[in-house]
């Protein structure tokens, strides 16, 4: 079993949903939801097994799986893991359960609602793992449907058409991906038989004339820069998620948006490392759009659940930000940074959820002085809004700490740009929870509840890890780096990476911070 | 003495059973008693078991490869298409058995007779290896199809038939002209002679008329494009899938694009080989022209058989898309697309036969609106047909989407795959519609339900073909390989 750990990952919650299925008719609500938890849980265990076994100091893949999966195509089911997809793949298997968990009051098609939930887990885990370009691309695409699903069917009232959105978007962007995979892989068969093994298809991809990886680079871009979002292509996000039910937020935010900067890094960086250096001014420059834009729009905002929507915006523009600038800080910054942007908005949009749920209102307008009768809901939201606003001493800040510190050690301009968003990101999030908290409360929220039981066990694990990673973010980073090293050695090729200085990481890391 | 040709019958076995059971079917219609459908549908069926039995007898066939004085070939291509043909015409007959029992006014016992003629023609025209012997073939089955379209003799049904009719006599029109432009070319219409020099061996010896030739191959391509509903000779396609009953609809929009493709390939792949390089533009301009015209055309379209008229004209184009690839690559690659295609079509429209009701008059997307709440089963399949047709994993309709441009992209047409993929977005957009419609819908007031057992069972049996070989579709790739026609 130990050699399978990655497939068990994968096809743990596809068992759940088939068994969910065939015996969805004889299940209770109840039951449907106990065994969807107990599935995510199961899973989240055996990815646990996964870090166990994980070797930091390695720097390529390990625990590669490789069968033979449709021979005629070389089609290959391949699937390893690196510091980079470790991190995610955690990410994901912790937020399932917590998702599941905080659907609890789902109501109708509940059997349904958790089979989507299921399947979606495992094209998201295969999205991390597969080192097979189709099989990612099947597992991307799968990714699409049970979302699609969610959105559309659990959703608020607009759901229908923000699902259409979110479907089209992405289906649009991974269009060229295909062709760009299929591109490579016709390539690569000359000589010898084509595949679609992405260790395989970096030499090729490497052999290519310059003008064809920069469109190559193109392709792969769109797709990602959808999923991400980047600006100016963002436009589904706020629909995608202001409409989804709780969990679909907290899934969009915490995990989806991550393929897309996963994908950046991972096939991108990798595969087109010129084309990169190339396009990185261009990139960097719609990312820092993007970080201010977004945050120009969370200030304006007037419905709660939008405003932590623009917020992602602009916290993956950092991602972005600092996945292009290629020094080791900065990418290290952006790998952590998914992580704890999974964390974070993920815990903002599981507490919206929840004052949603209280007040019926998603309007800043209608709240007000909430923090009088729910104190723990509150306090747990204040939490998480400064997590989110990058305080020092949880998660957010070393990961922005490290992205605007390597990039001004490439640009001022984009470093200086990038911490005024910081600010804005402390405006915007504390003026929203002012507004929620503090002032005149109404009426007729006078007698609402404080946390249940289930919903402190939903954001406790949550809060517990942005402050651990905050206080001690060497957990990540000692894995993350090499990985991030390897990435950046192949697009700065003539300098490893103790010459692009990577010196301040472990000064974060080990809590001397500069 | 007269020379004749050596009789070798059993490569055309099946053809003569389908044959000879038609005319045991339509022998029992004009002495029934009683219009029942239960007889018809064993008398059908009894004609395409021991059809399908001797066309697997075939599969490791040694004797010649061309049989009946090289008018036959005899080759496992041949024997797959026969295989998917008469498993259409089997859902097909049981389709039509329940559309029949569900409402007996509209009953016509023809329908039998009519689906084993056709399916003859269409095993005949992938086998045969003579022009006029496809022309027979074509004829049989476009005349069967004509009546088959007009059976119920509902206004709407005629005039979908006469249509049909009208268009398709000039287009067989077109496909006898060119097979008689082959015969100036070549003197020959065999496709490959044994005996005498064939369609392939005059033009790869450069001893036929260039000018004639290419004349041939735009008549021919003409002719098979209005067969496959390929743009722009898609005309007839949106009003004889709306206005035939549907169980002739599922059988013909799965049989006739497989029966079409198949003599297509074999005509171009193998007789007009030596002009690889004068048709594969023409087909690249079609595919293209299909790929654009469906996928854009069904954006507007409200009637779900209308929509998925438009979604048989794109999927002809992405057939065609592996085509241009003009090797065995690309032809393996619409093998499987065939095949999948005909899986989904059969079995979406044992949906759409469903949800239509009797009469056939809930066929709008109005229809659909909250299906899961009434019936999730039919939902359920609708949805996975509806993925497999966008090309979604984990479906078969994905991996068919990937080997045809694949093996485009592999021949150096990577502009065509980007039409390709940019339609499929667009296309997304109207089979999700569907699916919004299904899922997220109230539904209607007065929507009448049909509780068929069989087409249920038939649609579900498809539906996990469809997803067993989106996941592994080496099963089938297996099959298919061996089977592909060889090149000249």
């Amino acid at each position: 079993m130990r050699q399978h750990l990655l497939t068990l990952t994968i096809l743990f919650p596809l068992v759940g949903a088939v068994v969910l299925a065939a015996t969805g008719r004889i299940l209770s609500d109840r039951d449907a939801r106990i065994l969807a938890l107990i599935t995510t849980l199961a899973t989240f265990a055996v990815s646990l097994l996964i870090l166990r076994d994980f070797d930091t100091g390695f720097r390529g893949y390990q625990q590669v799986e490789a069968v033979s999966w449709v021979r005629s195509l070389g089609l290959q089911y391949l699937v390893g893991v690196d510091g980079i997809s470790l991190w995610l793949v955690l990410l994901t298997t912790f937020l399932f359960p917590v998702s599941i968990l905080a659907s609890w009051k789902v109501e109708s098609n509940v059997v349904r609602y958790m089979i989507a939930m299921l399947v979606l887990e495992t094209a998201v885990v295969g999205s991390f793992l597969a080192l097979d370009l189709l099989l990612f691309f099947l597992f991307f695409e799968a990714i699409l449907v049970p979302m699609y699903l969610i959105i559309g069917g659990w959703g608020s009232a607009n759901r229908v058409y923000a699902a259409i959105k979110f479907f089209l978007f992405t289906m649009a962007g991974s269009a060229f991906l295909l062709v760009a995979i299929l591109f490579l892989y016709a390539r690569s068969g000359q000589p010898g038989p084509p595949t679609f093994d992405l260790r395989l298809l970096t030499p090729v991809a490497a052999g290519l004339p310059v003008q064809t990886a920069r469109w190559l680079f193109l392709a792969f871009f769109v797709a990602f820069a959808v999923k991400v979002p980047l600006f100016p292509l963002h436009t589904w996000l706020p629909d995608a998620h202001t409409e989804a039910p709780t969990a679909g937020s907290v899934l969009l935010a915490g995990v989806l948006l991550k393929v897309g900067t996963y994908g950046l890094l991972r096939f991108n960086l990798s595969m087109f490392p010129q084309a990169s250096t190339y396009f990185a001014a261009f990139v960097s420059i719609l990312a820092v759009i993007g970080i201010i834009y977004g945050a120009l729009c969370a200030l304006i905002q007037t419905d709660l659940k939008r405003l932590v929507a623009y917020s992602s915006v602009s916290h993956l523009g950092f991602v972005v930000l600092g996945i292009f600038a290629f020094t080791q800080q900065a990418v290290t910054g952006g790998v952590l940074q998914m992580v704890n942007h999974g964390l974070a908005t993920g815990a903002l949009f599981l507490l919206v959820g929840m004052v949603y749920e209280r007040t019926h209102t998603r309007e800043l307008a209608d709240m007000g002085g909430l923090a009088s009768v729910m104190p723990v809901l509150l306090g747990a939201f204040l939490f998480v809004v400064f997590a989110s606003a990058g305080l020092p001493g949880l998660s957010s800040f070393v990961g922005e700490f490290l992205v605007i510190a390597g990039t001004f050690a490439v640009s001022h301009l984009f470093g200086a740009l990038s911490a005024i968003a910081v600010v804005l990101a402390a405006i915007y999030l504390l003026w929203s929870y002012q507004r929620v908290a503090y002032g005149p409360l109404r009426e007729e929220h006078r007698h609402l509840p404080d946390l249940s039981g289930r919903e402190v066990a939903v954001l406790a694990p949550v809060l517990a890890l942005l402050l651990v990673f905050g206080v001690y973010p060497k957990l990540l980073t000692r894995s993350i780096d090499p990985a991030t090293c390897a990435a950046i050695e192949r697009v700065r090729s003539s300098q490893t990476c103790a010459d692009i200085g990577s010196a301040a990481v472990p000064a974060v890391a080990e809590g001397r911070q500069p | 003495m007269i020379p004749t040709p050596a009789l070798e019958f059993r490569p055309i076995l099946p053809e003569i059973l389908l044959c000879t059971f038609a005319i045991v079917g339509m022998l029992y219609e004009a002495f029934a008693r009683r219009p029942d459908p239960v007889p018809h549908l064993a008398i059908a069926i009894v004609g395409i078991g021991p059809a399908a039995v001797t066309a697997y007898a075939l599969w490791d066939w040694s004797g010649p490869s061309y049989v009946l004085g090289d008018t036959v070939a005899v080759d496992r291509f041949s024997v797959v298409s026969r295989f998917v043909l008469l498993g259409a015409a089997f859902v097909g007959c049981l389709y039509y058995t329940h559309y029949a029992s569900r409402d007996p006014g509209s009953f016509r016992g023809e329908f039998y007779p009519l689906t084993l003629f056709a399916t003859a023609g269409m095993t005949l025209i992938t086998a045969a290896n003579d022009l006029i012997v496809i022309f027979l073939a074509l004829e049989l089955l476009s005349l069967s199809l004509y009546v088959l379209t007009g059976i119920t003799g509902r206004r709407r049904a005629s005039e979908a038939a006469m249509k049909y009719f009208l268009l398709g006599a000039f287009s067989s029109a077109f496909f006898l002209y060119g097979v008689a432009m082959a015969y100036g070319a070549a003197t020959s219409t065999k496709i490959v002679g044994v005996a005498a020099p064939g369609i392939v061996q005059a033009l790869a010896g450069q001893t036929g008329s260039q000018a004639l030739a290419l004349l041939a191959m735009a008549l021919l391509v003409v002719g098979f494009a209005f067969k496959v509903s390929a743009a722009p000779f898609h005309m007839w396609t949106p009003d004889v899938y709306q206005g035939a009953p549907t169980p002739v609809v599922a059988f013909m929009g799965a049989a006739t694009k497989v029966a079409a493709f198949f003599a297509l390939i074999r005509v171009f792949d193998v007789g007009l080989q030596p002009l690889t390089w004068d048709w594969t533009p023409v087909i690249y301009g079609l595919a293209v022209v299909s790929i654009v015209v469906g996928s854009v055309v069904a954006i507007a379209q409200r009637d779900v058989k209308r929509l998925l008229a438009y979604s048989s004209i794109a999927h002809a184009g992405f057939i065609l898309t592996g085509l241009t690839a003009a090797n065995s690559t690309g032809i393996g690659a619409a093998m499987f697309y065939l095949v999948a295609y005909a899986v989904v079509t059969l079995g979406a429209f044992g949906i759409v036969m469903l949800v239509s009701a009797r009469g056939e008059e809930q066929t709008s997307l109005d229809a659909y609106a909250g299906l899961a709440r009434r019936s999730p089963g039919l939902a359920a399949l609708m949805t996975v047909f509806l993925l497999s047709l966008g090309g979604i994993p984990p479906t078969a309709g994905f991996i068919a989407k990937v080997t045809v441009f694949s093996a485009a992209i592999g021949a150096g047409n990577w502009p065509l795959a980007v039409v390709g993929v940019v339609a499929s977005v667009v296309a997304a957009y109207f089979y999700v519609r569907v699916i919004v419609y299904m899922y997220m819908r109230e539904p209607a007031e007065g929507i009448e339900s049909d509780d068929g057992v069989m087409p249920r069972i038939a649609a579900g049996v498809l539906a996990a073909g469809i997803v067993v070989l989106g996941i592994f579709p080496g099963i089938l790739t297996g099959i298919l390989e061996p089977a592909s026609i060889v090149r000249w």
